[in-house]
């Protein structure tokens, strides 16, 4: 009974966003980095910075709290480095976040229809009812931009 | 019995490259996409007026021949502070000549990153890929990715009508005389 129980927990990174705190699954978290010198350049996608040099690779840095929160952070701690699925291909996106980052084990209960499509499901910790976020719905991607079609206004530069 | 030949350890592959400032900002093009390097007062004399709907960032062209050379605004075309661009890099293969600040210098890259595939609008058009220099992030151009197909189009568009009014000009002052 108690293997039973066991075999449905999943490790969850515990990630804090201003007040708010929100996990990942940990298979999906490559490190928690200090925050380094962010290389910006012109483009057009909404929600990335730049990019950070991480060894020797190029990490683009993706905002998440203006989705997450409804305004972008003021502070930052941390990069939690994530890797993200472009279809077959994985790569690193760098995430601001403003705490520490917790690892736990708990019960993911899956998403709903009516849940936003970054919510790959829910977990209770501490008391707790916490979103489990779906990366490849929460930053940018080739595919969000054929969903988005044509009828998509063209966003301003990011300078 | 004869034993292989030693494999040598082949030379990293490098390419030269020239960076260069639009509106401050650091870019990097392929010291072999650029056919010329140009003061924009030199072609201030040569250059005609042309004007496409939607596309501001193209206000004259130049003409070499058969051969019409669209002048991009660099300041435009990214989106940053306009500012009048002091250089113009005629570009190899393409119909482009690209006004810019200045050149930073001629250096050489090893290694080309291509764009993290986070971004996903026009600038997968842009650029080429990034690549680190001197602990810097610098995006290099890609030559053609100035100017796309449809945009070439209206400007040859435009190109047309303008002809057509200069020789329909021309037409009424010879009957006049």
């Amino acid at each position: 009974m108690t293997v039973a129980i066991e075999l449905e927990l999943q490790s969850f990174v515990l990630l804090r966003l201003g007040e708010r705190r929100f996990a990942v699954s940990a298979s999906q978290i490559a490190e928690l980095v200090a925050p380094s010198r962010v290389f910006r350049f012109p483009h057009r996608t909404p929600k990335l910075e730049g990019v950070i040099l991480r060894r020797g690779r190029i990490v683009p840095v993706c905002d998440v709290s203006e989705m997450l929160l409804g305004k972008r952070l003021t502070s930052r701690r941390f990069y939690l480095i994530a890797l993200r699925n472009y279809g077959t291909q994985k790569e690193w996106v760098a995430m601001p976040v403003t705490g520490e980052c917790e690892l736990i084990k708990a019960e993911m209960m899956a998403a709903v229809e009516s849940d936003a499509p970054h919510v790959a499901g829910w977990l209770s910790h501490d008391g707790d009812v916490i979103e489990v976020l779906n990366l490849d719905a929460l930053t940018p991607g080739p595919e969000q931009v054929l969903a988005e079609g044509a009828t998509r206004q063209r966003p301003e530069a990011q300078p | 019995m004869r034993l292989a030949a030693p494999v040598k350890a082949s030379p990293a592959k490098t390419e030269q490259i020239i960076l260069f400032r639009v509106s401050g900002q650091l870019f990097a093009v392929s010291s072999a996409s650029v056919q010329e390097v140009r003061s924009a007062d030199s072609m201030s004399s040569t250059a005609t007026d042309i004007s496409a709907p939607g596309l501001r960032k193209v206000r004259h062209v130049l003409r070499r021949g058969d051969r019409s050379l669209f002048i991009v605004n660099g300041a435009m075309h990214f989106g940053l502070h306009v500012a009048e661009g002091a250089l113009l890099f005629v570009l190899r293969k393409t119909r482009t000549a690209l006004l810019i600040d200045g050149i930073e210098k001629m250096t050489t890259m090893t290694r080309l990153q291509a764009l993290p595939l986070s971004f996903c609008h026009e600038e997968r058009q842009w650029y080429r890929g990034l690549t680190a220099l001197d602990q810097t992030v610098v995006p290099v151009v890609h030559p053609e990715g100035f100017l796309s197909p449809e945009e070439l189009a209206l400007l040859d568009a435009a190109l047309l009508q303008a002809d057509k009014t200069a020789s329909k000009d021309l037409e009424g002052t010879n009957s006049a005389q």
